[in-house]
């Protein structure tokens, strides 16, 4: 049996799955103050009267790390930039203890200028001064030579909780994302560890010795353990839960784009012939561009509890959500009483939605179904250009070589997988207003903590070697070597398969999990005069984000599409 | 999140998988470090620093610019097209206002392909400059164009093609013809007789420095930009004036570049040439780039960048001043000139040797312009090469007068097809390119 806990906006949902079937499912209210407690409550009612032996694992995807870097509820945390000449790292000042320092690297990873040591002892002095306990360390070109980044760390001894180094969390380049990054894993180091090491005593304590992992960003998961150190691939997991949840019914042969139709906002995402489709450096959140590896989503200020306006007698739609529905006693008309008006609605109160649409039916002019069904239409519609914009975005994402220009592969949706609240409804009549087919998901409703549950480990080397420098190095796994004159394409694919391997089991991966891949694979010669100095190769390998490989045992027959309601 | 001050489109392409040869200059990896320093820069982050995808030029696009010999996929790659429609994409954004400013980063270069084209010369097949701006002039009505060319090799293709076109002021600044390929660009090459002082050359001593640039740049270029009030204004950015290039040898640096890029306020940059892919590339396009987006470049610089070490002598400050001086002149002559040449003969002449060294082809030329006081006139062209082909080409200008496209029909039906591989009609005023066989 698994544990999927998705913690949403409003619901926490959890279910256990086994033997083909949602064997129990569980909804508590989300509280944002004490998020341990909502977790705590919803894996103790959903592991009630199981056997721990019987449960491989738990998957957690959790708001508490989007959420402290949503409302700034971050420690206190120490920047230490070295950026040398370009651009001026001043503009990427992540807060008050933001200190640029000496020091350079160029492109090749060579040293231009070297530290100073006062400088950064200096620096130190300081935030210990101003009570800082995190620190992130990040030099430019740390991705090529990881040098000043580690002798900083070594200058700042055990003084502070927690430093993060720059070239750990991602072989991409991108100085500023860098710098961010560093720093938002240095900030919620300390609310992830606090809060993931009180869910494993309060389960041991129950005699649950369960194996925990952690949804990313990625779709991916990682044991809780490895996510300590580097707590931000934890944020952002909400939309790849939902992205996860849709994976197993989208067809194999073909692009499909999957819709969360939420109360405040709609999340899309596309699978690519059921691969979903990554960032190209990292995902956004709080302001800052990251590295942190992310499922690429779209999120638009449009759901079920959006405010519906007339204005100048045209319908207009959000982006801003003033509370619930009024069918359930919310302050303002929205789609979703445009759903009760039409008769869709089940449970909440339809006479309150007539009386909320009724003013609005009256300025645009015509009867309250047909005011209801004009906002039922233009929501789809929304969505959908909002869609199709995602996708033109997708397919004008500049390539690098003639080959990829004349053989560039474009996104084409086939199909719609719709999942959130009223999902059914919506799906029926995006079906209506497009030619692509489309479904929604089945189980909808607890499709997010699914998803969590079935997600497999995922993870990624980069790999950068110079045969002139005579370096191979793979920056986040603090793995560098040095090489002969005569190291290969080959080579440098193998290496980067090893170090894949063994990083993918230390995150807690199955051998059977070991589905890897070449995403990115490039030599060029350097050439001095007119003859060949050496090669530079580039290698990133993965481990495709998807299913865990049993996941059609467990999930057995709720991989039927469920039913729409009505025919189409 | 970071802004740039001016709103700006970039196209890179790289073209990480094309070549002219292995070891040759232009190569895959020219601007693998380029991508690497900008792309760790972060520019491409930047709110207002907006990243196209190349759109692919078309046959058509190299119609509109250039007489191809035997045709126009036997003198180009799939690269060209790219690289040309690039520039195309930018330029497009610009006049369309999406962006105020934009760089197409691309390669293979084109500068130094002329309007006849039978291989390539000095690393070019086809002028993506040419092609952006007859493109933008055809779909957006785009009048006058200036093309300011600071590749350090004299941009004679560029040159060649807008020879007799009044409406577009080609100025080229480089390293003096006398001590570098191809051997062109002196002060006396004004333009055609219907368009003298619409091409202006500014050669440069060796050893100029970003004093010897800037001066110019003030003191000529400015000023003749002011005067010709163009509707648009290009940069031919070729970056190897630069200290550390390979195959030059001037003293250039990478604030300085960022320094004139900013003066010059040009709606489009091009890449030209360039060709210290390390030491070099890198920082010249982050300071490029950054000065057109109006971001502070004052940090900008090369690992190795001693502004004293490469400072110009008093020699070269006055050889260039005395240059600029001449310079201004043949500028203030050309309008008399053009007036004097109208009331001349009915048609003028010339004979030219092209050397194409890249390919390694001898061409033959022999132009004929009618000198007509109402538009450009009427242009034949008989080319013919060491490969074998001969063709004869008639270009009839944007804004050719009715008498002058009937002359043009007229040279193009009598041509006889027995003498030439081809005889070929390029009427610009109906965007036609027609072949007879």
């Amino acid at each position: 049996m698994i544990i999927g806990l998705d913690v949403g906006g409003t619901h926490t949902d959890a279910v256990l799955i086994g033997d083909g079937s949602i064997m129990r499912q569980v909804k508590v209210p989300t509280e944002h103050a004490n998020l341990f407690e909502c977790v705590w409550s919803a894996l103790e009612q959903v592991t009630r009267d199981v056997r721990p032996e019987k449960i491989r694992r738990a998957v957690l995807s959790t708001t508490l790390t989007t959420n402290a870097i949503a409302e700034q509820k971050m420690a206190p945390t120490g920047m230490i930039v070295s950026a040398g000449p370009g651009v001026n790292p001043e503009l990427f000042r992540t807060g008050p203890h933001y200190f640029c320092v000496s020091g350079s690297i160029d492109h090749r990873g060579r040293e231009v200028q070297g530290l100073d040591k006062t400088e950064i002892r200096r620096v130190a002095a300081r935030l210990n001064s101003e009570g800082v306990r995190h620190v992130g360390v990040v030099s430019k070109f740390s991705v090529r030579n990881p040098k000043h980044e580690t002798w900083i760390a070594e200058i700042l001894g055990d003084s502070f909780d927690k430093i993060v180094l720059g070239h750990r969390l991602s072989g991409n380049l991108n100085f500023p994302r860098r710098i961010a990054t560093a720093y938002l894993n240095a900030a919620i180091f300390g609310i992830h560890k606090q809060f993931f090491e009180a869910v494993r005593e309060s389960l041991d304590r129950r005699g649950l010795r369960i194996p925990i992992f952690i949804l990313k960003a990625d779709g991916g998961t990682i044991s809780f353990e490895s996510s300590i150190d580097f707590p931000g691939q934890t944020i952002l997991s909400g939309p790849a839960a939902s992205v996860m949840g849709a994976l197993p019914f989208a067809a194999l042969d073909r692009d499909t784009l999957v819709l969360d139709i939420g109360g405040t906002t709609t999340d899309m995402a596309v699978l690519v012939r059921r691969s979903p489709l990554l960032e190209p450096l990292g995902g956004e959140i709080g302001g800052f561009k990251t590295l942190i590896r992310s499922l690429r989503t779209k999120s638009i200020g449009l759901g079920g509890d959006s405010v519906v306006r007339a204005v100048e007698g045209e319908l207009q739609i959000g982006p801003d959500r003033l509370g619930k529905a009024m069918a359930y006693g919310g302050p303002a008309p929205t789609p979703t009483d445009a759903l009760y008006v039409l008769g869709m609605g089940r449970g909440g109160d339809a006479e309150a939605s007539r009386r909320g649409l009724t003013p609005i039916a009256t300025q645009i002019g015509t009867s309250l179904e047909e005011a209801a069904n004009r906002i039922f239409d233009l929501t789809c519609q929304k969505i959908l250009a909002a869609s199709a914009e995602m996708i033109e975005t997708i397919n004008s994402k500049p390539v690098y070589t003639v080959k990829e220009i004349l053989s560039g592969y474009k996104v084409e949706p086939r199909e719609i997988l719709v999942l959130g609240g009223p999902a059914p409804h919506f799906a029926r009549h995006l079906a209506r207003i497009t030619r692509l087919c489309v479904q929604a998901v089945p189980q909808w409703h607890v499709a997010n903590a699914i998803g969590a549950a079935l997600a497999k480990t995922t993870s990624e080397v980069a790999l950068f070697a110079d045969t002139e420098i005579g370096y191979a190095y793979a920056p986040e796994d603090d793995f560098i070597k040095q090489i002969g004159s005569d190291f290969t394409m080959r080579g440098a694919v193998e290496l980067a398969f090893d170090l894949l391997r063994k990083k993918h089991i230390k995150a807690g991966a199955a051998e059977s999990e070991m589905d890897i891949e070449i995403i990115e694979q490039a030599e060029f010669n350097m050439v001095r005069g007119f003859s060949k100095a050496g090669k530079n190769i580039r290698v990133k390998v993965q481990v495709k984000p998807g299913l865990i490989p049993s996941y059609h045992e467990v999930l057995g027959g709720i991989g039927d599409y469920c039913a729409l309601p009505g025919s189409i | 999140m970071v802004s740039a001050n001016t709103k700006m489109g970039l196209v890179f392409f790289p073209a990480f998988d094309w070549a002219i040869s292995p070891t040759h200059p232009e190569r895959e990896e020219r601007l693998l470090f380029t991508q690497d320093q900008v792309f760790e820069e972060g520019l491409l982050d930047f709110d207002g620093i907006i990243e196209y995808k190349p759109e692919l030029a078309t046959i058509q696009d190299i119609q509109r610019v250039h007489f191809c010999v035997p045709d126009e996929l036997s003198v180009i790659t799939e690269s060209h097209l790219v690289s040309a429609g690039g520039a195309i994409t930018v330029g497009t954004r610009v006049v369309e206002k999406k962006v105020e400013r934009g760089f197409a980063l691309v390669r293979p270069p084109g500068h130094h392909a002329m309007r006849v084209v039978h291989g390539g010369r000095g690393f070019c097949n086809i002028n993506i400059e040419a092609m952006m701006i007859e493109y933008l002039r055809k779909t957006f009505g785009i009048g006058r164009v200036a093309i300011v060319d600071t590749d350090c090799h004299h941009g004679d293709g560029t040159q060649d093609i807008y020879w007799h076109d009044p409406d577009t002021l080609f100025i080229s600044v480089h390293q003096d013809g006398r001590t570098l390929y191809p051997g062109s660009g002196f002060l006396h090459e004004m333009g055609g007789p219907t368009a003298a002082g619409t091409t202006i050359n500014l050669p440069l001593p060796p050893r100029t420095s970003e004093e010897g640039f800037l001066y110019v740049l003030e003191n000529a270029i400015l000023p003749m930009l002011d005067d010709f009030k163009p509707d648009l204004v290009v940069n031919s950015a070729g970056q190897d004036n630069h200290y550390t290039d390979p195959i030059t040898n001037m003293s250039f640096s990478a604030h300085g570049y960022a320094e004139l890029t900013r003066r010059l306020k040009a709606d489009v940059a091009v890449l030209e040439g360039g060709y210290s892919i390390e030491g070099a590339l890198p920082y010249v396009n982050v300071g490029i780039i950054m000065a057109m987006a109006g971001l502070d470049y004052s940090a900008v610089r090369e690992p190795d960048y001693q502004p004293d070490k490469i400072r110009q002598g008093s020699q070269v400050t006055s050889a260039i001043e005395e240059m600029v001086a001449e310079a201004l002149e043949v500028w203030r002559q050309g309008p008399e000139i053009r007036a004097r040449n109208l009331k001349k003969n009915h048609y003028a002449e010339r004979d030219r040797h092209i050397f194409y060294d890249t390919d390694h082809i001898m061409e033959n030329q022999r132009e004929l312009l009618h000198l007509c006081p109402d538009c450009a006139g009427t242009l034949v062209i008989d080319s013919s090469a060491d490969t074998g082909h001969r063709i004869y080409a008639v270009h009839i200008p944007r804004k050719a007068c009715g008498d002058c496209v009937k002359a043009g029909y007229d040279f193009y039906e009598r041509a006889e097809t027995r003498l030439y591989n081809s005889v070929i009609m390029q009427d610009r005023t109906t965007d036609k390119y027609l072949v007879r066989k």
